[in-house]
């Protein structure tokens, strides 16, 4: 049995999953990114391997993704978290035709060939208004923590409309709303429309097309999809559980599966072993 | 004797400034604006009345201007704190053609003309990047008292550059570099900076004549008087009044309306 590991370094949360070649996920952990990203990498890489009761020499490849990707020392390569995020999205939906992550500082919209390539896409990281940020921020001008967004958000029964316009200016109208009696639930049910609105928008930019794919820490709780499957008017992809935060890792790892066997075809596994022990050592 | 007021109840604070008839500033008050508007308005009004001595059957025209003007209820009027800001600028620096705005939610960019009309204004009160709240956001991140922040970004040796747009991606981002071993004043610096360069091109954007006068509360920043006049390569007009420019515009246009209820063809003249 062989297994390879994907390692996603985001900004908000580092996920690393572990995979055995006939395509098994027996590992996977996350952790806050923080500041120390090799250290964090690093940890959640072990956390992942220990989960599989496996040691980190089982490990045959490792791919490492995000914006923190290069601070992962011990991965034997770096690819983007479109390309890993695209591999992961057409291993669990191999129809998807476009791709919508939404991360914690960033969001992305990208469009896929057939083959999982990515044709064109947007984002936006300049702007906590149209990331994951937003709702954080909203739920945390209420006094909620971000897990508990999506139970807040589950019994709105009437949306109150919240302009996305800024993360910051939204801790005012927040604030205003609570005082004039709404329910916090309602008022983020009225954040969580107003960052889908602006996800549609980049979804336009890259020319959107069913099927559509949608993952990121906010898909684990249902109302984002719902709200996004109501305003395309279309079925949309979530994956289950908790892997819409783990799709670039897992992409990460399949794409290690696919390196791994090249290698083997031209015969330079070795040499990709040679590699990797020694950028662990300079690490 | 009459007396004429202007209220200015800005998104975090609220100012309120009385005028004689010879344009001498004789009452003030500074208060924060809490979510109680129309009890800001109120209490800032009575505090510069009892500031001035003052009671309030003396006063004879009161305008209300800034974000909560329609909460201003005893107010004879209102008008806009950019009319305010151009007005209060000129008046207090003569020379003055453009006015940068600097409150605590948005920051405003004004041409005016050599009589304080309003030639052109552009505001950024869409985004909190390059507004007070950013000042907010780092003092907080830091944990440092808004009133010491300028005094510690003039400290900084190597500025570090942010390169976030964002308000709350900055705060972030001067945490990481907090824990890559940054020094407080050289962030801070950073910060101001930042700040400095998003106002500077708002100011582009209604076009930069000297002389340049530098309004509202962010003026008590000396780190951001330094920053604009870096900026910008001259040095803005400041006072102890650029926080209060916005009710002394707003007095001023209060005193107008006292002279011309008294003689109408009087002030035909004067008339713009």
């Amino acid at each position: 049995m062989t297994y390879t590991a994907g390692i996603d370094i985001g900004s908000t949360y580092t996920k690393a999953i572990v995979l055995s070649h006939d395509s098994e996920i027996v590992g996977r952990a996350m952790e806050n990114t923080g500041f120390k990203l090799a250290q964090v990498s690093d940890g959640v890489f072990r956390k992942a391997v220990a989960e599989a009761g496996l040691g980190p020499d089982d490990i045959s490849y490792i791919i490492a993704t995000g914006y923190g990707r290069h601070q992962a020392l011990f991965s034997d390569m770096t690819v983007t978290d479109l390309t890993a995020s695209a591999r992961g999205a057409k291993f669990l939906f191999p129809n998807t035709r476009t791709l919508l992550d939404v991360g914690g500082q960033t969001m992305k919209a990208s469009r896929l060939d057939e083959m999982a390539r990515v044709k064109s896409f947007r984002l936006n990281d300049k702007c906590a208004a149209g990331t994951g940020a937003f709702l954080e921020k909203t739920a945390r001008y209420m006094g909620y923590s971000t897990e508990e967004i999506g139970p807040l958000a589950a019994v709105s029964k009437e949306r109150v409309p919240i302009s996305g316009v800024c993360a910051v200016f939204a801790e005012s109208e927040v604030i205003n709303q609570l005082s004039k009696g709404c329910p916090p639930g309602d008022i983020m049910f009225g954040a969580i429309v107003s960052l889908v609105e602006r996800s549609v928008q980049l979804m336009k930019r890259v020319h959107m097309e069913a099927e559509f794919t949608l993952i990121g820490g906010i898909l684990r709780f249902q109302t984002m999809a719902e709200v996004i499957r109501e305003k395309l008017g279309t079925d949309v992809n979530v994956p289950e559980g908790d892997l819409p935060q783990y799709t670039a890792a897992l992409g990460a790892a399949i794409l290690s599966h696919y390196r791994l066997r090249k290698l083997q075809e031209e015969g330079q596994l070795a040499d990709a072993r040679g590699l990797r022990a020694g950028s662990g050592k300079t690490g | 004797m009459s007396y004429a007021a202007g209220v200015d109840v800005g998104s975090t604070q609220t100012k309120a400034i009385i005028l004689d008839e010879s344009r001498s500033i004789v009452g003030r008050a500074l208060i924060d604006t809490g979510s109680n508007v129309g009890a800001a308005a109120e209490k800032s009004y009575q505090e510069a009345l009892r500031n001035a001595n003052l009671m309030e059957e003396e006063v004879e025209y009161i305008i209300g201007t800034g974000y909560g003007r329609y909460r201003v209820t005893f107010g004879n009027t209102q008008v806009t704190e950019i009319s305010c800001h151009g007005r209060g600028a000129v008046h207090m620096f003569p020379r003055t053609r453009t006015v940068v705005d600097m409150g605590g939610q948005d920051t405003k960019a004004i041409r005016v003309s050599e009589k304080g009309d309003i030639l052109d204004f552009c505001m950024n009160d869409k985004c909190a990047a390059g507004t007070g709240r950013f000042l907010g956001a780092a003092a907080s991140a830091l944990d440092i008292p808004l009133g010491d922040l300028g005094a510690t970004a003039l400290r900084a040796e190597k500025p570090v550059r942010i390169s976030t747009t964002c308000t709350v991606f900055a705060e972030s981002e001067v945490l990481s570099w907090l824990g890559k071993g940054k020094k407080i004043e050289d962030i801070l610096w950073g910060v101001h900076l930042s700040i400095a360069s998003r106002s500077i091109g708002l100011l582009r954007r209604v076009g930069i004549e000297e002389e340049v006068t530098f309004t509202g509360g962010v003026t008590r920043n000396i780190g951001m008087i330094k920053a604009l006049n870096e900026g910008l390569g001259l040095k803005v007009n400041v006072s102890e009044e650029s926080h209060f420019m916005g009710a002394i515009g707003a007095s001023l246009f209060a005193l107008d309306a006292i002279r011309s209820s008294r003689s109408p063809a009087a002030t035909q003249g004067e008339k713009r």
